[in-house]
């Protein structure tokens, strides 16, 4: 898969306009993941769809709001130049085939198919948690991108056991991981006391979830050895990137630190993990990814 | 809270203390908050009313240490939703976020539409007592014509106590013939230095001010050399509107800023649903350069509806 640096816009953040990719390429973005696509457009939820909590992180429930695959893919036709991982959501194997087919004509350098939304029906989550339809869209998302493009799938945490979704992944044929999505959580205001998302339900994102990434990330490379992993919670700095590397991770993505600082966040990351390889005397980032699993 | 604490990024609740009605349709909520208070111009928050919809909205001067105010029309839901908040409610507010405008020195020239007169109120706070400032508002029609007193005042609290110019009773200016004569531009009172500012008023049925949109007398407001040529523009309002002050602006080569409104969701820049080609209008805005939007291909003609498509204004 092509990636022109280790820090990857993650799913959902910013990935609507191919003007805004280009600039992001500019900053150091090794790739875009899109807005996670749907068959037809979708409006989202009403706002209060993002809010910012004390305790650093960040609560969302946009719903998915998407233009759809194939006014996306017209948008996305003419570019050559930015790796772009395309970010595909739906309840049905049909539906992946699909879409997949809209992306014929463009240079989409993998699939990440969204199978961890925690704040969706019958998508997202509520597919993750089933092994079965797990592995039967993948495959059939395998068999529509052939040879044109990688597969990966975002996984999160749900109400079944997220390894045996990602067994189920492999098992369909999947290229990579990524990992994690949001956590479902929801914040509650006491002076006005109702939820504050309109959705009430919505997906924690940012720096109080990165440990429990970076154990899921462990956890996958430990388990499944070769699968490449794109690590993805809370990394606000090229340390946080560093750890998820060195837990198994071959790249990393990044979003909700788009919220605190500016756009060149991606190039002062990639600069950090540069020096860090210098000291520590790493000559190709793939030399460091898992270390930290050896005894 | 983060940036020293000049950002809120959760929504806090806040009692709305009192509410004028400015026009049949328009409302402001004034309410204590010291963060909002001490925003800069240009800035927005994102106000929520508990129980329907949180929008943004630019944040309102209001008189009061600590206190600020949000300006609204009721239009759709979101915004009908908050027009209707009354005294001793509460709603929730977050940020201030954005960018603000850069005050120039110097002759100014504010031109804005409705609501969009809300920015330009604080923009005229931050200005000095000796800038040469003309506001240009335009509505509808009479019924709908607000903030001109306000700005009045505005200009002339600039140095105590003084009495604005409202020039919008006709007189020699009830054609679309502008007179640019100098003497306008000076009021106040007592021995300091004059005052210098002025407000016009159009109306789109005539039935205040001049008749007709303010972009229909913009030629020859900035052309009058009476008073020298402005040293910059701001503008906040419709688009289309700020598309033709933004063009009348560079092609006398006067420095412009303009205020763009997208849909808005997250208000940080991480969503992407409020992007204009490049610019992610919540962060990198809402206030951008007149140059910077002639070369953005969206500015003018289209914005992203609430699944992104683009669509024409």
């Amino acid at each position: 898969m092509r990636l022109d640096g280790p820090v990857v816009l993650a799913s959902g953040i910013l990935g609507i306009s191919l003007d805004v990719f280009r600039r992001l390429h500019r900053s150091g973005a090794g790739a875009v993941v899109t807005k996670s696509l749907s068959k037809s457009p979708w409006t989202g939820y009403a706002n209060p769809t993002v809010i910012g909590l004390d305790n650093g992180g960040w609560l969302n429930a946009v719903g998915l709001s998407n233009p759809g695959a194939q006014n996306f893919a017209d948008m996305i036709r003419p570019n050559r130049e930015i790796p772009i991982i395309v970010s595909l959501v739906g309840s049905t194997a049909a539906e992946f085939e699909y879409m997949i087919d809209k992306f014929d004509e463009c240079a989409v350098v993998a699939y990440e198919l969204n199978m961890s939304c925690p704040h969706v029906a019958k998508v997202g989550l509520e597919v993750g948690d089933d092994p079965a339809l797990v592995r039967e869209i993948v495959g059939a998302a395998k068999q529509a991108s052939g040879d044109s493009a990688p597969v990966l799938v975002k996984v999160g945490l749900g109400s079944s056991n997220y390894l045996d979704t990602v067994g189920a992944a492999i098992d369909g044929g999947a290229d990579a991981i990524t990992a994690i999505n949001t956590i479902r959580s929801m914040a509650i205001d006491a002076e006005l006391q109702r939820p504050v998302l309109s959705n009430r339900f919505g997906g924690l994102s940012g720096a109080p979830i990165k440990p429990i990434a970076l154990r899921c990330v462990y956890e996958i490379a430990s388990r499944f050895g070769d699968i490449p992993i794109m690590g993805c919670g809370g990394i606000s700095n090229w340390k946080d990137a560093v750890e998820f590397i060195l837990a198994g991770a071959s790249a990393v993505q990044i979003g909700s630190v788009l919220g605190e600082e500016d756009v060149d966040i991606f190039g002062r990351i990639n600069t950090g993990i540069t020096e860090y390889m210098e000291r520590k005397g790493i000559d190709r980032l793939q030399d460091m990814v898992g270390h930290a699993q050896r005894r | 809270m983060r940036r020293d604490g000049r950002i809120r990024d959760y929504p806090e609740a806040i009692t709305v203390e009192e509410v004028i009605d400015e026009t049949p349709t328009v409302r402001t909520l004034i309410f204590s908050d010291d963060i909002m208070s001490s925003s800069m111009p240009g800035q927005f928050a994102m106000v929520w009313v508990p129980g329907a919809f949180e929008l943004p909205m630019s944040i309102m001067t209001a008189t009061g240490r600590g206190r600020a105010a949000f300006t609204v029309r009721r239009h759709g839901d979101a915004s009908t939703a908050l027009y209707n908040i009354r005294r001793g409610e509460s709603i929730a507010v977050r940020g201030p976020y954005g960018n603000s405008f850069d005050v120039r020195r110097g002759r100014l020239l504010l031109v804005g539409g409705g609501t969009g007169l809300v920015p330009l109120m604080r923009l005229v706070t931050h200005t000095n007592p000796d800038d040469d400032i003309t506001i240009l508002m335009g509505a509808r029609t009479a019924d709908e014509v607000f903030f001109d007193e306000l700005a009045s005042d505005l200009l002339s609290a600039r140095r105590g106590a003084g009495s604005g110019n409202r020039d919008d009773q006709g007189s020699s200016h009830s054609t679309g013939d502008y007179n640019c004569g100098a003497g306008d531009y000076n009021y106040g009172t007592g021995s300091e230095a004059p005052l210098r500012g002025r407000v016009i008023v159009t109306t789109d049925d005539g039935t205040r001010g001049k008749k007709g949109r303010v972009t229909d007398i913009l030629d020859a407001i900035v052309d009058c050399s009476a008073g020298g040529k402005f040293d910059a523009i701001y503008t906040c309002g419709p688009e289309v509107m700020m598309y033709k002050i933004v063009q009348t602006a560079s092609r006398h080569g006067i420095f412009v800023q303009a205020s763009l409104e997208r849909m808005m969701k997250c208000g940080v820049g991480i969503c992407g649903s409020c992007a204009a080609g490049p610019d992610i209008v919540c962060k990198d805005g809402t206030i951008f350069d007149g140059r910077h939007l002639l070369a953005n291909p969206e500015f003018g003609f289209t914005y992203r509806d609430k699944s992104g498509i683009p669509t024409s204004w």
